[in-house]
């Protein structure tokens, strides 16, 4: 197992090389410009000026290994620098700077990771807790109402965009009935019981429409697999054995049920990085996923570049975490 | 940072807690949302309009243009005209006096120095300044004494409010950025996210494309404002939903630009919690028509003045088109109240807009249009599209990426083929089109298309620079990487006499006469077709008072006088 985890980590130093490659040279050759945003009253020189002032003077190799250092060695060192409060060299070095902002890429990161943990990894956590029993329920009782039910609104979570399911509660909960805010506020900090309540209603949309869509999904793998194990000869053993069905449930099935979920779950949580993008532009929850979309509109190429490439390392990270926890939970995986 | 953050606050809050003292602060907060959200506070490394504006909260100009598009002082006690002698003779130099007693929010006296620096500031080589085309042709500025400063030109301006007038250039603290000339600006984020400066609120918080945190300037000015203590200023989202929170919801006082469909707009504001206000600037939606063959066959010479078009040179094929366009239907379907049919090119001010081609741009005649076509030789074909010496009167519209933009398109197309000329369409996503990229074949530069549609304006009330951009030889080409502002490849030497006679000409009067004519020569030329005049389109809170909204410079340009409605 120990082998088998440092060859995977080894192996995906080049993967990630190759796919920060691909991130840089995509975006690079993508049309749209910087300066598109700007005023069309700002003359051409000026624009040009602005451009070679970006660093877009030079060519595209350079380029990448600048980026490339910048990622790799300057960025670690700061955040290394700024976590311990040790001195490496003068301080003064080259870091990813945005283009829109004029401020390093990790600052901007920094400022948005509350924000999307809480909504965004609430809502997952919130969407895990609620799949679990519901799918335990659907399998047990298959084709009963509760089943059929939950069938249902899987289908409708999983197949109703975000962005509609968002809208309609806004209308319901904020336009009709005024209960909700539609809009979040980022700089409310909790300090008392009422301060807490404010955070409360400001997250129950955004929370309630994403967990909604990952319960979906989770679900239905809970229910799956169930029904797999509950047909198994071993449950029958257990049954006869004068268990109580619950603990036969809820103790043997269940544990073996929750293997192929389990790894479900881990290949998931790098999507809460990614911010749930759309959720977070219409309930302006201002998390990583508007960040990422904003550098888009905005042709900010060391924002994104910096973004996707963090998405892509956790994404790598989690795949092998996943493999990792499969080959734990189950005893019969063997890896070499 | 936070020691000044504390004494600010502390300061603020004593100025609250002292009642005998102004009303400044006793409205509490007020809410405004920009659905594009803030990245920087300064106009000068600007990445869009939404920053220059916010950034008109705490640096302000010697001087702003108010609603009506006068120039009015701000920083200076009074405006230097010819007649006041605050403009020399020879129109080269214009000396501003600054007010007594000016603050920055930090306490330290405002100086002719600072105005210096600003200059210097956006001139300084590799420093990327957005707004450096408003120093141009400007060869000293000087701190005559520690109130008084003197700008001087290299050439004749008859209209010297270029440097230091309007939102996209205002005074900047000479000892907070002296760090950050030329290539270090940008990396100065404390200074450009936080400036010190002369406007009616501080920023307290700052977090980049998410919400600005604002607070009453301590050292404002006027002492009984502004109103508000705090300011909160949010960004994200889209247009539809910012017009929410203000109409229906009630969470924000004030949306700006607003820009959503009439219909939806109205049925919003029929929730009674707010209203929609429009303001009309310079901006024009337009046709412009290339001059010059954009056939593809023609290689590298494509679109070049080597090959003039083949139909689109004739003024009456144009104008034709021009009657064909219900415009009254293009207002109504896309922009309702922020919008007025046109076809000039200089819209407003009042006294700069021409009147002379109302009689036929108002109205669509289409039976007009399919005469003036058939006087000109071309004849209906068999499949509905006129042709004439074999060629086929048939065109490549096309416009950005924008669902008000696709509607006007199709009902164009509808009312050209109503009068027999076959239009396809075309869009493309509008960080291509607009973003001048030398080597994309889809920018309106490029203009590999016969008519290409987009908006215009203007910066402030004065358009010469703005119709110098049509005279000959300003075309985009291979030999100035395609950047030319005269997209149609127009060339008319009555217009570039009347522009060398603009450059000569002082006093309002003279010049509207000027502006007039030139204004109406592209009117009446086959490379223009005036659509709308847009207008901005922003939702304020029943509960918010002292709004002046204003097209000609920053939307918060009076946010000083801004109060709660009792």
């Amino acid at each position: 197992m120990f082998a088998y985890t440092l060859r995977r980590l080894l192996f995906a130093i080049p993967t990630l090389l190759v796919i920060s490659f691909i991130i840089f040279a995509l975006l690079d050759l993508s049309p749209g410009d910087p300066t598109a945003n700007l005023p069309l009253t700002i003359p051409a020189e000026v624009r040009e000026q602005i451009r070679v002032s970006l660093g877009l003077g030079e060519p595209f190799h350079i380029r990448y290994l600048k980026w490339l250092d910048q990622f790799f060695v300057n960025e670690p060192l700061s955040l290394i620098e700024d976590m311990t409060g040790w001195q490496f060299g003068d301080g003064n070095r080259l870091r990813v700077i945005s283009w829109q902002t004029r401020s390093p890429v990790v600052d901007l990161i920094r400022e948005r990771l509350p924000q999307t943990l809480w909504v965004v990894g609430l809502a997952y956590l919130v969407g895990v807790l609620i799949a679990v029993p519901i799918g335990v329920i659907s399998a047990y009782r298959q084709y009963s109402w509760f089943d059929q039910i939950g069938t249902f609104v899987s289908m409708i979570g999983f197949s109703v965009p975000t962005f509609f399911m968002g809208l309609l509660l806004i209308v319901i909960f904020s336009v009709k009935l005024q209960w909700l805010p539609t809009i979040y506020d980022t700089n409310l900090r909790v300090t008392d019981l009422h301060t807490f309540w404010l955070q409360v209603k400001q997250m129950i949309m955004p929370v309630t429409v994403l967990a909604l869509f990952n319960a979906s999904q989770i679900s239905r793998y809970m229910r799956a697999s169930m029904l797999d194990n509950l047909s198994q000869d071993y449950v029958r053993t257990a049954r006869a054995k004068g268990l109580r069905e619950r603990s036969v449930v809820l103790i043997h099935v269940l544990r073996n049920s929750l293997i192929p979920v389990v790894t479900v779950i881990a290949l998931g949580v790098p999507t809460i990085f990614g911010g749930a993008i759309i959720t977070e532009q219409i309930f302006r929850v201002n998390g990583l996923g508007q960040l990422l979309i904003t550098g888009i509109q905005g042709a900010d190429l060391p924002l994104v570049q910096t973004l996707t490439f963090i998405f892509a390392v956790l994404i790598v990270l989690f795949n092998l975490i996943a493999d990792v926890l499969y080959g734990i939970l189950d005893p019969r995986i063997r890896y070499e | 940072m936070k020691l000044r953050n504390v004494l600010m606050g502390a300061a603020a809050s004593a100025l609250c807690a002292s009642a005998a003292l102004a009303e400044r602060g006793s409205d509490g907060q007020v809410n405004i949302l920009y659905w594009q959200a803030v990245s920087i506070m300064t106009p000068y490394l600007s990445s869009g309009t939404k920053d220059i504006q916010a950034a008109s909260l705490v640096i302000e100009p010697l001087a702003r243009y108010n609603e009506k598009g006068e120039i009015v002082p701000y920083l200076v006690d009074a405006v230097p005209t010819v007649e006041n002698g605050g403009v020399s003779q020879d129109l080269l130099t214009i000396t501003w006096k600054l007010k007594d007693g000016l603050l920055w929010s930090d306490g330290s006296p405002v100086t002719a120095d600072d105005v210096v620096f600003t200059w210097q500031y956006c001139t300084a080589p590799d420093g990327g300044c957005a707004q450096i085309s408003n120093f141009s042709d400007v060869t000293k500025v000087e701190a005559v004494d520690p109130q008084t400063v003197k700008v001087t030109f290299g050439v004749a301006k008859p209209f010297p409010y270029g440097p230091f007038v309007g939102s996209n250039s205002p005074i900047l603290q000479k000892k907070q950025f002296a760090d950050c000339l030329g290539a270090k600006a940008p990396t100065c984020t404390e200074a450009n996210t936080r400036p010190v400066g002369t406007g009616p609120f501080t920023v307290t918080d700052f977090k980049a494309n998410d919400v600005v945190t604002l607070a009453a300037n301590p050292n404002f000015r006027d002492p009984a404002k502004p109103a508000f203590a705090t300011l909160v200023l949010k960004g994200g989202g889209d247009a539809a939903s910012a017009a929410r929170s203000v109409l229906e919801t009630g969470e924000f006082d004030y949306a700006w630009n607003t820009q959503v469909e009439p219909e939806i707009l109205a049925q919003m504001a029929a929730a009674g919690k707010g209203q929609v206000l429009s303001a009309f600037g310079s901006l024009v939606e337009r046709l412009q028509i290339n001059q010059t063959d954009p056939d593809p066959a023609l290689g590298a010479e494509r679109a070049t003045l080597a090959h003039p078009h083949p139909f689109l040179t004739d003024p009456n094929v144009v104008r034709a088109l021009s009657l064909a366009i219900d415009r009254e239907v293009l207002v109504e379907t896309g922009y309702g109240e922020a919008g007025k049919p046109t076809c000039n090119i200089v819209p407003a001010p009042e006294m700069n807009a021409s009147t002379n081609n109302d009689s036929w741009c108002m109205k669509q005649d289409i039976e007009g249009a399919k005469k003036l076509l058939d006087d000109a030789g071309w004849t209906v074909g068999s499949d509905g599209v006129r042709e004439k010496d074999g060629k086929k009167l048939s065109v490549l519209y096309q416009a950005s990426t924008n669902s008000v933009r696709q509607a006007a398109q199709a009902l164009i197309k509808q009312w050209w083929e109503e009068i027999g000329v076959a239009t396809e369409l075309r869009n493309i996503d509008g960080g291509v089109y607009f973003g001048g990229d030398p080597g994309s074949p889809d920018t309106i530069q490029k203009f590999y298309a016969d008519i290409e549609m987009f908006a215009n304006e203007f910066d402030g009330t004065d358009p010469e620079k703005y119709l110098n951009e049509w005279v000959c030889g300003a075309e985009p080409n291979a030999a100035n990487q395609w950047q030319g502002p005269n997209y149609s490849r127009w060339c008319n030497k009555d217009f570039d006499a009347a522009m060398a006679e603009l450059g000569k000409t002082a006093g309002a009067k003279e010049r509207a006469a000027i502006i007039i004519r030139a204004n109406d020569l592209i009117a009446a030329s086959p490379s223009f077709i005036g659509l709308v005049h847009r207008g901005r389109l922003s939702a304020k809170s029943n509960t918010l008072g002292g709004i002046a909204m204003n097209a000609w410079d920053s939307e918060l340009w009076n946010a000083a006088d801004w109060y709660r409605e009792k």
